[in-house]
């Protein structure tokens, strides 16, 4: 678990996160880090409980269908930990287990929201 | 919502029960989202974090990672940590409740369920798995529970849950490995000496119920010089029954295929191992075998049973079949259990504080404003993913009432809001508060003791030795 440095202004690996609250959030990324690190080098929600090594969950992210695809296999260790993911998806993987590469380059992932139907605004 | 969020000015002050998961994502969310609140977080021990420190396995390090983020939330300026203050004890619930706009309690799950066997209490080394993992993780009201380890070489552990495979691990594991955890000293010595080579682990139903995971079982079957035993043909006799249901669902299809896969394994086989464990389905402890002279527990009966029902929830059903396996240790894993708190509606059944996404039901003037989160929220099982969703929702909860003007304003202004009017009450009352800046001195001498060792930390296990250390 690192902190990551950001690419120059204008280089880099396009990803999106779309927020809970629907909002999507464009950041740029290098190659090799991880959608978990990513997402807290942009101030992004999303929480990595055990900070990457495998024994959580909470970092669980929906990927875009194009995108799953070309993601290698999880391994059975994610896959044991995703089947313990609030909101199980065909297309969910774990945010700490997806590493960036070229032909990740423009990926979109959702973050599932916490609480189904309560809506908060927010207040911030 | 119509209402507007609550003026910047005015200030909520919050009280916390509890310092595990729950109380912190919890306090998380709310001082995200809440910038003029004030939390006051009460702990019944002088150190915080609940079962990630006294339940989580000594093998389960990364699992403790997420104490780094709960130490970003303590250092919160509006937050503040108050251990050693046992609520309903040092302090009641009805001397907190005018002092705060609401009171969330996440206060956990401290007692366990029984079987329900005569003399449960009475014979020597029957135990809880909550005294038993207390015991080996530190926790100080078991440190001196002592179990006979060299009188048998068998252990019974009756449940089928992650907590039961936790103890069969602990039980099982290289000691080597863990002499590099954080297991107290008192557990390595005695499992040092230990003499258990095989464990079993009862459970009322079939393997379709096994209500463990696939990263606890893989652990087990990778677990060296050691064979898993169980009865294959049932094993595969309800995966073809329940083969619906297993397409369906895909982690109980994969906790199947690895029990399935586990239990087949030509490797482990073929080559003779010293050690050994078992999963017994259908079976139901009855009798506690004890030696007529000494006492000491020699069996356990257990009956047979047989699944009748839906197959996605069938029920065991005793068929009169007796068989009787020999042991020496046996742990009853079949659940925690929470206590009520005066004053509070609390359904003892499910072993919960009634609530509707967290906010305590039953509304009268006592109990409006009172929130719940976490194992006393919603019944003691899951891991802290789910216990941190489920904090989510009660800070939404309290945020929602808060911007609906449902929470009523802390009764009488002529009390100081939080924890300042308290604080001499307990002084008075000899109770000694430990901040959270107390509790790292404690975390840094335990640090310090371990790092010798090859351990992450040595725990303090008394009481009385943390708060000398953290000169209260
Ligand atoms: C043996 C065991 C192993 C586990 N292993 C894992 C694992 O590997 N991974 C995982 O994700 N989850 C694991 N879990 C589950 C996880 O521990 C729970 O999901 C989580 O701790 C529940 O959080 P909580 O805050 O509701 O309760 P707790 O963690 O129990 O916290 C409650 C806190 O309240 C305090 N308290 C109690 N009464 C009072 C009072 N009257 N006044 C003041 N304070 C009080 C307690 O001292 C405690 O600190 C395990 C659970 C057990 C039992
Ligand atoms: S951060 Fe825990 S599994 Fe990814």
């Amino acid at each position: 678990h690192k902190a990551v440095e950001k690419p120059k202004t204008g280089e880099g690996l396009q990803v999106n996160y779309i927020t809970p609250d629907g909002e999507k959030v464009t950041v740029y990324a290098k190659e090799g880090d991880n959608l978990l690190d990513i997402a807290h080098a942009n101030d992004i929600d999303l929480e990595g409980a055990c900070e990457g090594s495998l024994a959580c969950s909470t970092c669980h992210v929906i990927v875009e269908d194009k995108y799953y695809d070309q993601l290698e296999e999880p391994s059975d260790e994610e896959n044991d930990m995703l089947d313990l993911a609030f909101g199980l998806t065909e297309t969910s993987r774990l945010g700490c287990q997806v590493i960036m590469s070229k032909e990740l380059d423009g990926i979109t992932v959702r973050l599932p929201s916490a609480t189904r139907n309560l809506q908060v605004e927010k207040l911030r | 919502s119509t209402h507007p969020p609550p003026a910047s000015t005015e200030a909520l002050t919050i009280g916390m029960v509890g310092s595990g998961p729950a109380g912190f994502y919890t306090a998380q969310h709310l001082l995200r989202n809440l910038p003029n609140v004030k939390i006051d977080m009460y702990e019944a021990l002088p150190v915080p974090y609940g079962l990630v420190r006294f339940g989580v396995a000594p093998d389960h390090p990364e699992v403790k990672n997420v104490i780094h983020k709960f130490e970003t939330i303590a250092q919160d300026p509006r937050f503040r940590f108050i251990g050693n203050v046992r609520i309903g004890h040092d302090l009641d619930l009805a001397e907190l409740k005018p002092r705060y706009d609401a009171l969330i309690l996440s206060y956990g799950a401290s007692q366990d369920q029984r079987l329900g066997l005569p003399d449960e209490d009475a014979i020597p080394n029957v135990f809880s798995a909550r005294a038993f993992v207390g015991w080996y993780n530190g926790l100080p009201e078991h440190r001196d529970l002592n179990p006979d380890l060299e009188s048998s070489d068998t252990a019974v552990v009756i449940g089928q849950g992650n907590v039961a495979l936790d103890v069969a691990r602990v039980l099982l594991m290289p000691l080597d490995e863990l002499a590099k955890t954080d297991i107290t000293e008192h557990a390595l010595e005695a499992l040092r000496r230990s003499k258990i080579r095989h464990v079993h682990l009862i459970g009322r139903r079939g393997p379709l119920q096994a209500s463990f995971t696939a990263k606890e079982l893989r652990e087990m079957i990778a677990l060296p010089d050691t064979k898993l035993h169980l009865d294959v043909p049932l094993l595969q006799s309800q995966m073809e029954a329940g083969s619906a249901i297993l397409s369906k669902e895909r982690p109980r299809r994969r906790l199947m295929e690895l029990l399935l896969k586990g239990a087949t394994n030509p490797l482990s086989n073929t080559s003779p191992t010293s050690k050994s464990w078992s999963l017994k389905f259908l079976s139901s402890p009855i009798h506690l075998v004890t030696n007529p002279t000494t006492q000491a527990l020699e069996g356990l009966q257990l009956e047979k049973n047989r699944l009748e029902g839906p197959l996605n929830a069938p029920r065991a059903v005793g068929t009169g079949e007796i068989e009787e396996i020999p042991c020496g240790l046996l742990l009853r894993s079949i659940g925690y259990k929470s206590v009520p708190l005066q004053g509070l509606p609390f359904d003892s059944k499910r072993g919960m504080i009634p609530n509707v996404r967290g906010k305590v039901q039953n509304e009268d003037s006592f109990t409006s404003g009172i929130y719940v989160a976490g194992w006393l929220k919603r019944g003691p099982t899951g891991v802290i993913a789910a216990t941190m969703y489920d904090a989510i929702e009660t800070a939404d909860t309290i945020i929602n009432d808060i911007q609906k003007g449902e929470l009523q304003p802390r009764i009488g202004p002529t009390v100081p809001p939080g924890f300042k009017g308290l604080e001499s009450m307990l002084r008075a009352r000899g109770v000694k508060v430990v901040d959270f800046h107390a509790w790292k001195k404690i975390d840094e001498v335990e640090v310090a003791e371990g790092t010798p060792k090859g351990k992450p930390r040595e725990k303090v296990v008394e009481v009385d030795k943390m708060m000398e250390i953290a000169g209260r």
